[in-house]
């Protein structure tokens, strides 16, 4: 069995939307895999379209197979509930997100051999650390 | 002008009378080893006697899109022909060591990851392609992953209806309620693929499932 690397640190990069607003989604999905081939964990103020989530996954793998020691990422967006809300502050919000994209929510993004796992409930978000 | 504008309304009635979708591109979605292969074997050996792929406790034993052309399935009298796409699971993340635990070769489980992140990039792909999707999610593990959001996310964007099947609901860890509390909008339905439980539900939402996307 191969060794797993210690940990000695851990960075916490924060992205506000206002950094990617203007981007492409292909700029994005670089901005963010720049971010991760560093070792760094993202917390992306906001969430990607749907289809950038996908094109992240895609080019994700194409990576995993051809950079030496990248195993992947490990993804989740935590987002109000909207049920929680009334119509009035639903209507609000999305109106809001419409307008300037879902930025109530927050996407974490992190390299494969930091975060062993992330588990998700509608209520917390648990983020399991790699390494012994 | 009003000549043509009369005629292309017709055309476009008598087109849509008689416009009869030959079959139903049916996608099976969903991260490794939920039992999308078994699900779709199961669909096939009910109605074609045959299997589409091979199904394995390791993850990703399917690595390539597989699929089985006119697949007629009967219920209540109705009869509908699909094309079942079975794909490879979809993951964020591949580690050759992960199947190193299930005694392969260190050479063998490179091999099998770098097959299982082509996968990945077919599936997403083939999204495009699909008249309805059914999710296969493993009913025992936590339905919340990002994973199933994602591709969920992408269906809603693409307008592709989508049928949630909780699978393994014969072991005891499974959790129904805790899948149809994660999908609130969707029609969930519990089976077992492997021994083929609950079928008939998942027929009939099969059926409901193919009348969105005609």
């Amino acid at each position: 069995m191969a060794k797993r690397t210690k940990i000695r640190g851990l960075t916490l990069q924060f992205l506000p939307y206002a950094e990617i607003e203007n981007l492409d989604s292909t700029e994005r999905i670089k901005k963010l895999l720049e971010i991760i081939l560093k070792n760094k964990v993202i917390i992306l103020q906001g969430r990607l379209k749907a289809d950038e989530e996908t094109r992240l996954i895609e080019d994700t793998m194409v990576l995993v197979g051809n950079i030496k020691g990248f195993k992947g990422i490990e993804l989740a967006v935590i987002s109000p509930n909207p049920e929680e809300r009334s119509i009035f502050s639903r209507m609000k919000h999305g109106l809001a997100n419409a307008l300037v994209g879902q930025t109530d929510a927050l996407t974490i993004i992190g390299p494969a051999a930091v975060i062993k796992e992330m588990k998700k409930d509608p209520k917390k978000l648990e983020i399991m650390m790699s390494g012994k | 002008m009003v000549i043509r504008i009369i005629k292309n309304f017709f055309k476009r009635i008598f087109a849509d009378m008689f416009k009869k979708k030959k079959h139903v591109s049916l996608g099976f979605y969903g991260p490794p080893n939920a039992g999308k292969t078994s699900l779709a074997n199961r669909i096939c050996k009910d109605w074609t006697g045959e299997e589409i792929g091979k199904v394995s406790r390791v993850p990703h034993e399917t690595r390539n899109v597989q699929f089985k052309e006119e697949v007629e399935i009967k219920y209540k009298g109705k009869t509908l022909t699909f094309k079942l796409v079975d794909t490879p699971g979809i993951a964020t993340k591949i580690d050759y060591e992960d199947f190193m635990k299930f005694k392969m070769k260190k050479k063998q489980s490179q091999k099998r990851a770098k097959e299982a992140t082509q996968g990945i990039i077919e599936s997403i792909k083939w999204l495009d392609d699909m008249d309805a999707v059914v999710i296969v999610v493993d009913s025992t593990e936590n339905p919340y992953s990002q994973v199933n959001v994602t591709i969920i996310g992408n269906l809603v964007a693409r307008k592709i209806p989508v049928l949630i099947v909780a699978n393994k609901i014969d072991l005891k860890k499974s959790n129904i309620k805790k899948c149809e509390s994660a999908f609130p909008d969707y029609d969930v339905v519990g089976i077992s693929a492997k021994y083929g439980k609950n079928m008939e539900e998942f027929y009939e939402s099969l059926f409901n499932l193919a009348k969105q996307a005609s």
